[in-house]
């Protein structure tokens, strides 16, 4: 790394307020004002489209493995699913694709 | 779902009596339910937070610099972001852009809670703002959606409960990782404990159509989008996704004459 101490805090400190600002954004300024409709209706959507447009690179192009698809990081990822969506449950996930993924790994 | 809704089953009069119970929750039994329910999510809290103190010690970022990203981004996916980055000698304008990419997110979560949140203190919303991250919001947008009656300070009660136990976690931890974490031997795949926590907080809300939709388009768009900058690829993607998910709804609600 080529920064400065004061490089790297005022990196720190603009990404710290930035942050704040975006997830105040909405509750802090609008408050109890209400909302239309179909802005309220697309919102119910939010957290099924934002992880698993985070998750899906991660699952096919792992950065640990420099990009390489890893059957054993799908099988994971396939597991937890399916865990999931069957018990509704998310501890029963994560635990389901942790265990295939080190399954997975003590295979390969 | 209609099915569920017509004869009544043993799983419809479970949620009812969880109802019940949630509204009979003073506020402070409401964060004790939250601090509780957020239990599980230790288990990828945990090394997920040591893993980014090891991974910022190891880049060469100093304790007091790593607990600063840690307490005051408080932001697990983009403070990865800034330290791959910084790492590979990006622009200091690329890295807070693409960190605070990775965040826009943030901004939809927060709109999606003024309908349950808006009417709290300005002080309280500025609280409950420093602590929304995907697993407070995941877990308090839940337990609003399935007890639609409860009282602003329940809802805030709750909040406060997971925040506490995330936040708490992933400060403590990450320090640990910066301190003594080095021991983790490198075979242990780590890494994946960020996508399993996202699709494990998504595979139970995905109980219709067009929750199934949203995400599926998500996935699809997000892949499709993997060659641009990071953050960007999964912030289209989930735009349209959001929008496949309520058009469906729409599509759903005409065709069954109104009734959702």
């Amino acid at each position: 790394m080529n920064y400065s101490n004061a490089e790297i805090w005022f990196t720190i400190l603009t990404l710290g307020a930035g942050t704040f600002l975006l997830r105040y954004s909405f509750l802090g300024a609008i408050g109890s004002r209400p909302m239309p409709q179909w802005f309220l209706r697309m919102l119910r959507y939010t957290a099924v489209a934002v992880l698993p447009a985070l998750a899906a690179p991660l699952v096919v192009w792992p950065a640990a493995t420099h990009g390489q698809t890893d059957p054993a990081r799908l099988a994971a990822a396939a597991a937890t699913l399916i865990a999931g969506f069957v018990t509704r449950n998310t501890l029963a996930a994560i635990v389901a694709g942790a265990a295939t993924l080190m399954i997975g790994f003590y295979l390969s | 779902m209609t099915q569920d809704s017509n004869a009544p089953s043993r799983r419809a009069a479970a949620i009812e009596a969880s109802r019940a119970r949630a509204l009979a929750r003073s506020p402070m039994q409401s964060l004790r339910h939250g601090a509780i329910q957020s239990l599980p999510f230790l288990l990828v809290m945990v090394p997920f937070g040591m893993l980014f103190g090891v991974v910022a010690t190891n880049a060469g970022f100093d304790l007091a610099q790593t607990m600063g990203f840690t307490i005051l981004v408080l932001a697990g996916a983009s403070q990865f972001t800034a330290v791959q980055l910084l790492t590979d000698n990006a622009p200091l304008w690329l890295v807070i852009l693409s960190s605070l990419a990775v965040n826009l997110r943030m901004a939809m979560y927060s709109a999606s809670l003024v309908p349950w949140l808006g009417g709290a203190s300005q002080p309280a919303r500025a609280a409950v703002a420093y602590a929304l991250v995907d697993q407070t919001y995941a877990l308090s947008i839940d337990y609003y959606q399935n007890t639609p009656r409860l009282s602003v300070a329940q809802r805030l009660g709750y909040f406060f409960g997971t925040a506490i136990v995330m936040c708490a976690a992933w400060i403590f931890f990450a320090y640990l990782g910066a301190t003594v974490g080095r021991a983790i031997p490198d075979s242990v795949p780590l890494d994946f404990a960020v996508p399993i926590t996202f699709l494990a907080m998504i595979a139970p809300a995905l109980r219709s159509l067009p929750h199934m939709v949203a995400a599926t388009v998500a996935v699809i768009v997000s892949l499709f989008l993997a060659g641009l900058p990071a953050g960007v690829g999964p912030m289209i993607a989930a735009i349209l996704a959001m929008l496949a998910g309520s058009a469906t709804e729409v599509w759903q609600m005409r065709r069954s004459g109104g009734r959702a």
